[in-house]
């Protein structure tokens, strides 16, 4: 019977993992000898907005970075819809922080969208008049189609953060994994992302994001996902989104005034 | 003699090592431009340099071997072979040390130039083999060029070049954003280690016509003269190589068509003006554009500043703003404002205080954000907006007459 019951389980164990976008196991990071990211377990929701949360080096970015390889994990590994991160490759897009390049690169916003047509073009294709429509069509999904043309280096920070965002939208991804997508931009590009967040998942995509500013989880997202270098809470807003989950991770650093202000799920 | 040179009419040898400059110098010129975007122009010193000591080894394994130790591929082969450890140790240090890349580069240049010139020192008392030239490695040498070696040189250059066509999308992926490179799934490690080989062919192909201490300038100055002129990136790839390449034909060129112009330090000169040519000219990136563009704006903003005092009464001490003013026939030379400075001065204000409400409407936010202190409301906002501004500003309007 208690045998029973355990093969049962382990089998919903394993169907959860294969059915997620994005299922991450046991994962640790360090960056020299101190952990950024202890033994952490996490599985995506499909079709849903999930919010990464949790104080400054917490290791919110440090997690996503692990779960797609750019940094090389000590020990864990993660899915990608139920199938190994290298076979799946072509159904994730990242967003990296924007501080991460350099923004006087010779380069121009439709070039940088094209890098997201990396996987069509190949090593030696030529671009041809559809990969630069589709490329435009991107840009004109963020609201940038007019800059095309711009070195990027002129672009606002939100402008900026539109343009990555349209490099994701053109490699035709369903999981789409953003850092930090609204860290200093204007209010206009962040109406700009979240409406195209949300037309992504009415596409029935998977979007994860690492977010900062807990006022606006509730409006945007439909799962959170809370960390300080271990996992301390996931699920629905509703349910994980608590005061007792917000203390676990943030400890002093968050003001109880803060947390009253905010629209917390009860528990 | 100067115009045979350029057209190759300087006999057999001079069209050989100008064409074989010319080729080396596109390839060069492409090869850095992806260092340089990759910001490790630094590497390819050491990657020069790191090269001497397998000259030394191979001339010793070839004359150990009973040759004369003066084949070309035979000391090209060697130099690869040292100049790929020297990348090993910098690449070793950076990861597993606390080094960082620029103190390994240090490191490993000063050491194996070292050695380098220590084997040649040794070879030059050796009584076997044919060492005189050796030392011509250091910084190239084009007398008595054979036709091996240019065919060497061509081959080198157009395969190196080849490989960089082929190779230029995960290049520019990796140099721009390398994050986002690793995250869909391109081997950052293993581009950046195939961007360090290319140069590396580069150096190694070079090494004949510029010398091991002056090929850095071949592989840095033409990607960097470049970006001046374009911000994109496929552009300045091709300029880049158009630069090297006229920059070492001319270079070899014209040392041809005198008994002691050295090769090698000629193109560099060459290449040089074209960079100090750009660094002054280039419209946009350029000094002098620079120059202008501050002084444009400084005008406007003191032909602001000054419309402003004068609608408000304020006294103006700035001599430039005056003068400024004066010139524009907004002010007589006594100071006092014309008719026409007084309405200019008036629609200055008036602007102002709309801008304010402008910034001040969160509605606004657009236009607000483009807000600089010089620009004129109308080009931001519609008539219909502006007279929207008016009723809220108040003040006269609608006046019975």
């Amino acid at each position: 019977m208690t045998v029973a019951l355990a093969t049962e389980q382990g089998i919903a164990a394993v169907d959860l993992i294969a059915e997620s976008p994005l299922a991450i196991r046991g994962m640790t990071v360090s960056y020299g000898e101190k952990p950024a990211v202890f033994s952490v377990d996490m599985t995506v929701a499909e079709g849903a907005m999930t919010a990464i949360i949790g104080p400054n080096g917490a290791g919110k970015s440090t997690l996503l970075k692990a779960a797609l390889g750019v940094i090389k994990p000590l020990a864990g590994q993660a899915t990608v819809f139920g199938a190994s991160l290298k076979t799946q490759r072509a159904r994730i897009a990242y967003v990296p922080q924007r501080a991460s390049v350099d923004w006087d690169f010779p380069t121009r916003v439709l070039d940088v969208v094209m890098m997201g047509l990396y996987r069509e073009l190949g090593l030696l294709r030529r671009v041809r008049a559809h990969h630069i429509d589709k490329a435009t069509d991107c840009l004109d999904r963020v609201g940038m189609a007019d800059f095309a043309d711009r070195q990027i280096g002129q672009l606002s920070g939100g402008q900026q953060q539109r343009v990555f965002l349209a490099r994701a939208l053109a490699q035709g991804a369903d999981l789409y994994l953003l850092d930090e997508p609204f860290a200093g931009v204007d209010a206009a590009t962040e109406k700009a992302i979240i409406s195209v967040l949300k037309s992504l998942i009415d596409e029935g995509k998977t979007v994860v994001a690492v977010h900062h500013d807990l006022a606006t989880v509730t409006e945007y997202f439909d799962h959170v996902f809370l960390i300080n270098t271990r996992k301390v809470a996931e699920g629905p807003v509703s349910e994980a989104f608590t005061s007792g989950n917000l203390i676990a991770a943030y400890g002093g650093r968050l003001a109880t005034a803060q947390i009253d202000q905010l629209d917390l799920a009860a528990g | 003699m100067w115009l045979e040179a350029l057209t190759l009419q300087l006999g057999y040898n001079a069209t050989l090592v100008t064409l074989g400059a010319m080729a080396l110098g596109i390839a060069a010129g492409v090869t850095g431009t992806f260092l340089f975007l990759r910001k490790r122009a630094l590497v390819s010193d050491a990657i020069s340099h790191a090269t001497l000591p397998g000259v030394g080894i191979a001339f010793m394994l070839m004359v150990a071997l009973g040759g004369d130790g003066r084949s070309l591929i035979g000391l090209l082969l060697g130099s690869a072979a040292s100049a790929g450890f020297g990348l090993l140790c910098i690449g070793w240090l950076t990861k597993y040390t606390r080094l960082a890349e620029d103190a390994a580069i240090g490191a490993v240049l000063s050491v194996f130039f070292g050695f380098g010139i220590v084997l040649l020192t040794i070879i030059q008392n050796l009584s076997a083999g044919r060492q005189a030239g050796l030392e011509s490695f250091l910084l190239g040498s084009t007398a008595g060029m054979l036709w091996n070696d240019a065919i060497i040189i061509a081959v080198g250059g157009t395969l190196t070049l080849l490989l960089v066509v082929a190779m230029r999308r995960p290049m520019t992926l990796v140099a721009f954003d390398p994050e986002y490179a690793a995250a869909r799934g391109v081997n950052v490690d293993r581009i950046d280690l195939a961007i360090m080989a290319l140069v590396m062919a580069v150096t190694v192909v070079g090494l004949k016509i510029v010398g091991l201490i002056l090929i850095v300038a071949m592989l840095i100055i033409p990607p960097v003269t470049a970006r001046f002129w374009s911000d994109r990136t496929d552009h300045v790839v091709i300029l880049s190589g158009v630069l090297g390449g006229a920059a070492a034909y001319i270079g070899a060129a014209f040392s041809a068509s005198a008994p002691a112009l050295p090769t090698g330090p000629i193109i560099v000169l060459v290449s040089f003006a074209f960079f100090a040519a750009s660094l002054l000219f280039a419209p946009g990136r350029g000094v002098l554009a620079a120059v202008l563009r501050h002084r444009r704006f400084q005008r406007r903003v003191h032909m602001r500043q000054g419309l402003l005092a004068l609608a408000q009464a304020q006294p103006i001490y700035e001599g430039y703003t005056l003068r400024l003013l004066k010139s524009a026939g907004l002010v007589q030379a006594d100071g006092v404002a014309t008719d026409r400075g007084k309405a200019r001065a008036a629609k200055a204000l008036r602007d102002e205080k709309r801008w304010e409400l402008v910034r001040a409407d969160q509605a606004m936010e657009g236009a607000a954000a483009l807000y600089d202190g010089l620009r004129d409301l109308e080009t931001v906002l519609t008539a219909d907006q502006i007279a929207e501004i008016d009723i809220k500003l108040g003040g006269p309007q609608g006046v019975p007459v």
